[in-house]
């Protein structure tokens, strides 16, 4: 079974190698700055002895205050998994980048969050309503959507 | 070592060709057709009827269902297909994934708006005359699904439907009861009214 690692294990890994970025950190999962995800994603995707190479899903939940976005990673060659989150507090134009660019995998999971919660991601190659139609009002997992 | 046989191959070749010599010698005239009767009966006989008897009775009693089953409803009618209660007693049991040759369609399943224009074109693209029975609650009502944003609240604000089958899933006796429900409604129809 794929292992769990610790977040604040791999969050003092971090801290050194990008100071700030990291938030919050727990038993299980990893809370980081937006603005710094990218680099995070890129570094835990490459870095040898975590190589996290493969995107189990990104999903996404509204908390009224801000939205959050998780991201499942799993490293199929040591067989172990971190969850990463990223906080969004603008309701207006809620925006994060895109890490298609480092797991393809994200794509279409994406697209279903920018389609049902309205999160913009930025760098997304292909960014349009995926479940949903073109023209459709408003964004229905928003728990102010009526 | 090779196991003594009962009868060689010779004696079994043997007897196998004389078995085909008696068939032969005993087949030379033709067996008469037992049904030669029913020449003579209807040679005799006229029958009357209206030409919408015959043709309400040609199109209901082979009626071809199309493929359009968005959802798990499709499972009944898969059963209501096979074997157990076997749709092909009422002439039935081909399903047409081609709209062109089908006339009837069992909307089996929840529709979504995404999926609406899909289901009016397969409707249109059927040949007239054609039928629709909305299956279960989802193709009646939009079911537990009717005040989503995404789901149509019942298949007749999309298509013309004839006869409405309740359940949740409908079991494939109450499905047959349906499919009885529209052979009765197409034996009133009139090729009078039909062509007003």
């Amino acid at each position: 079974m794929t292992t769990a690692l610790s977040g604040s294990k791999i969050a003092r890994q971090i801290a050194r190698k990008f100071p700030g970025a990291v938030i919050e950190s727990g038993a299980d999962s990893l809370l980081l700055k937006a603005g710094s995800l990218l680099a995070v994603a890129g570094y835990l995707n490459t870095a040898p002895g975590l190589d996290f190479d493969y995107l189990n899903y990104v999903t996404a939940t509204d908390y009224y205050d801000y939205f959050e976005v998780v991201y499942q990673l799993t490293s199929l060659k040591h067989n172990h998994g971190l969850v990463l989150k990223v906080r969004c507090y603008d309701r207006e134009n809620p925006a994060l980048p895109s890490v298609v660019a480092i797991w393809q995998g994200a794509d279409f999971q994406e697209r279903e969050i920018f389609d049902l919660l309205g999160i913009g991601f930025e760098g997304h190659p292909n960014l349009r309503r995926i479940v949903l139609w073109e023209g459709f009002e408003g964004h229905p997992l928003r728990k102010d959507f009526l | 070592m090779e196991i003594e046989e009962v009868y060689s191959r010779q004696k079994i070749d043997e007897a196998e060709g004389r078995q085909i010599n008696e068939l032969m010698a005993r087949s030379q005239g033709i067996i008469p057709d037992p049904d030669e009767w029913l020449d003579e009966e209807l040679k005799r006989n006229v029958m009357v009827t209206s030409v919408d008897a015959v043709l309400d009775w040609a199109r209901r009693t082979s009626l071809w269902p199309v493929v359009c089953f968005p959802a798990c409803c499709a499972f009944e009618f898969i059963t209501t297909e096979a074997s157990r209660f076997d749709l092909s007693r009422f002439g039935m049991e081909i399903v047409r994934a081609s709209p062109r040759q089908g006339d009837l369609m069992i909307t089996a399943g929840t529709l979504t708006w995404k999926m609406a224009p899909q289901v009016k074109r397969i409707y249109e693209q059927m040949a007239e005359p054609k039928w629709v029975i909305a299956m279960g609650a989802c193709a009646i009502s939009g079911g537990i699904f009717r005040s989503s944003y995404s789901v149509v609240p019942g298949y007749n604000h999309i298509i013309p439907v004839d006869v409405y089958v309740p359940g949740c899933p409908p079991r494939p006796e109450a499905l047959i009861h349906g499919i009885q429900m529209l052979h009765k409604k197409i034996g009133k129809k009139s090729l009078i009214e039909e062509t007003k």
